[in-house]
């Protein structure tokens, strides 16, 4: 399968191959679980529960969903798909994707958070790693960029479509608010947003600190498209996103709202925020990494 | 480049950066504007009008409006942002310093209505600290020109520059004394009077004061080398040394709190290179209040005057 997507590439080397077997996708996935674990324990910080959870739906975005170049990086983006990480403390899960779809090389991910990396603790441009487009983590603001540059491509009639990831916790920051006013307002309907629905934030459960009981009717009330699915199963994700492209050019912007579990394919990670912000002892890693084969090999 | 001494027109500087955005968007087909609801205060209509496809309304929410100009230039777009200056920055200040400043977006943060001189509003819109906050931001340019024509010169400067700007200006009408057809250099500091006894640097509408404060101490006999810093980041340091090292002395004037201002960047250069005596003309750390823009001005020290008095108390220090 990879020797037919080096071929396809070779063929056609403005573009990124498309993966669309079901288990060679989860098993990038599990090597995304993997990547993520280990940096996060190499320099004993980040955050790899929400990025365990986004694992499945960034590997499915990367290798299959959007259409993007991931040889020929430029800012501007012209002609492609566009993703923008707005919960920029998921970091590890987009480099680890970035990384394993040629973006930089794979070794790289060994210098997570370290001095003079690229790969800074929350995304950033400064240091021009392929991939980024704009520095995020102070949360709430990765939907207002994400909905400039959906404005950017509908001035150059760029058909193109704009994605952007928002944290479940991150929607109590009233930035979010503006944007979705603004973006159904002015039908932007060229932008995909998803929102990690983990339900977990660094001090607790959202349930106790600011919930989003309805989120699904906030967004509708709002003039938005929501659809539902189930971010940690393959099937699901291809079979939504592809739905949700059906609606692009519909006069709405679309939400995708994402169920995941946080810290999801390690099972004493998974079900508690406790794992938020936490990094795994060299036991823990030990236990994480016996759950999680190597499958394309580590870096 | 001289100026004209003899005022006939009043006008806002608000409307030379309308003037010069009309301009720019004529220029470059790349040239976006958003404006958070104060379309007419910002002078933004006829750009608006002329390209009604390139101008975004993005209501009263000013945290949007910076991250969808980043956003449009992240795709290769030139946005001008209008808003009050005091909604352009401090309201809005991690919005710029991350999808702007630190993530480098050619976005021109354009802000009217600094200053004490937006009167009537008083203290809860008149911005005191919005040139220490942005030129604080690496990579920032700030820019507070002195008239109309020199608003308008520097509004298409601004389109020529790769990278963030802060444009400050103001609201009421002032004398237009520059002339209409100068060139503007970003970083380059306008020499408007050569002297030997005090040097006078002064930004925004109190270049004005400054004018007319040099009248008052050349009739006592003391000479004023007068420097317009339009450019407060980066900063012509040359220019600053080299009239010190005439002068031995100076002024700073500025509509801004004295505290992270024009002065300070001014003292930076001295206590770093040629140290000199500098007297401040700013508000003194406080907040502004309601008033007329001249009333406020007699009222916070920031006349013609009080220039007149720093500057002979800069001399005495020498």
């Amino acid at each position: 399968m990879f020797e037919l997507a080096k071929l396809i590439k070779h063929i056609c080397p403005m573009f990124s191959s498309t993966v669309t077997d079901i288990k060679e996708l989860k098993d990038i996935a599990t090597q995304v679980r993997r990547d993520i674990v280990r940096m996060v324990h190499a320099v004993q910080s980040g955050h790899p529960g929400g990025s365990l959870g986004c694992a499945d739906y960034f590997t499915a975005l990367y290798f299959n969903i959007m259409n993007h170049d991931p040889q020929h990086f430029t800012i501007e983006g012209h002609g492609e798909d566009i993703f923008i990480l707005s919960n920029g403390h998921i970091s590890p899960a987009l480099y680890s994707v970035l990384a394993r779809n040629g973006y930089f090389p794979i070794h790289e991910l060994a210098t997570f958070r370290k001095l003079n990396s690229r790969l800074q603790g929350h995304p950033a441009t400064m240091e021009h790693l392929p991939g980024i487009r704009v520095a995020t983590g102070s949360l709430g603001q990765g939907l207002s960029f994400a909905t400039g540059i959906a404005l950017q491509k509908k001035l150059d009639n760029d058909p193109s479509i704009v994605y952007v990831n928002l944290g479940d916790g991150e929607l109590q920051e009233g930035q979010n608010w503006e944007a979705i006013m603004y973006a159904a307002h002015n039908k932007v309907d060229n932008l995909i947003a998803t929102v990690d629905f983990n339900k977990q934030q660094i001090d607790g459960s959202t349930v106790d600190i600011m919930g989003f009981e309805n989120l699904k009717n906030k967004f509708e009330a709002f003039g938005w498209f929501v659809m539902e699915m189930d971010g940690n199963n393959m099937e699901q994700i291809l079979q939504t996103m592809k739905e949700a492209k059906t609606k692009v050019g519909m006069q709405k912007p679309i939400v995708v709202i994402m169920k995941t579990e946080m810290g999801a394919g390690v099972d004493f990670m998974m079900g508690s925020h406790k794992w938020h912000g936490i990094p795994p002892n060299d036991q823990q890693l030990e236990a994480a990494l016996a759950q999680l084969p190597e499958t394309l090999g580590d870096y | 480049m001289s100026i004209n001494t003899q005022i006939t027109e009043m006008k806002d500087t608000r409307s030379g950066f309308g003037a010069g955005l009309l301009e720019a968007g004529k220029k470059n087909k790349d040239v976006v504007a958003l404006c958070a609801d104060l379309t007419g205060s910002l002078k933004m209509d006829a750009f608006q009008k002329e390209f009604s496809q390139r101008f975004f309304q993005v209501g009263i929410a000013e945290a949007n409006m910076m991250g969808m100009a980043a956003g449009l230039a992240s795709g290769g777009k030139i946005p001008f942002t209008g808003t009050f200056a005091n909604f352009s920055t401090g309201r809005v200040y991690d919005q710029i310093r991350q999808s702007i400043a630190y993530s480098n977006k050619n976005v021109k943060i354009c802000a009217s209505h600094a200053g004490l001189t937006l009167g009537e509003d008083g203290a809860t819109h008149q911005i005191l600290e919005d040139i220490g906050l942005m030129k604080m931001l690496p990579g920032m340019t700030v820019i507070n020109p002195c008239d109309y024509n020199q608003t308008k010169a520097a509004t298409l400067a601004i389109l020529e520059h790769n990278g963030p700007v802060y444009l400050r200006f103001g609201r009421p009408k002032w004398p237009v004394f520059t002339p209409a057809d100068q060139k503007f250099e970003i970083g380059k500091a306008w020499h408007i009077q050569q002297g030997t006894d005090v040097s006078i640097f002064a930004t925004g509408h109190l270049v004005w004061e400054a004018v007319k404060a040099v009248e008052m101490l050349s009739a006592e006999g003391i000479s004023v080398d007068l420097i317009n810093i339009h450019t407060i980041k980066p900063l012509d340091e040359e220019a600053i040394i080299k009239s010190i090292s005439k002068t031995g002395c100076a002024v700073s004037a500025e509509e801004h709190n004295r505290i992270g201002g024009l002065g300070d960047s001014i003292a930076q250069v001295l206590s770093k290179n040629i140290p000199a005596p500098l007297e401040y003309v700013a508000v003194n750390d406080t907040f502004g209040e309601s008033g007329t823009p001249e009333e406020l001005l007699v009222k916070y020290g920031l006349t013609a005057k009080d220039i007149v008095a720093a500057a002979k108390k800069a001399i005495g220090r020498k």
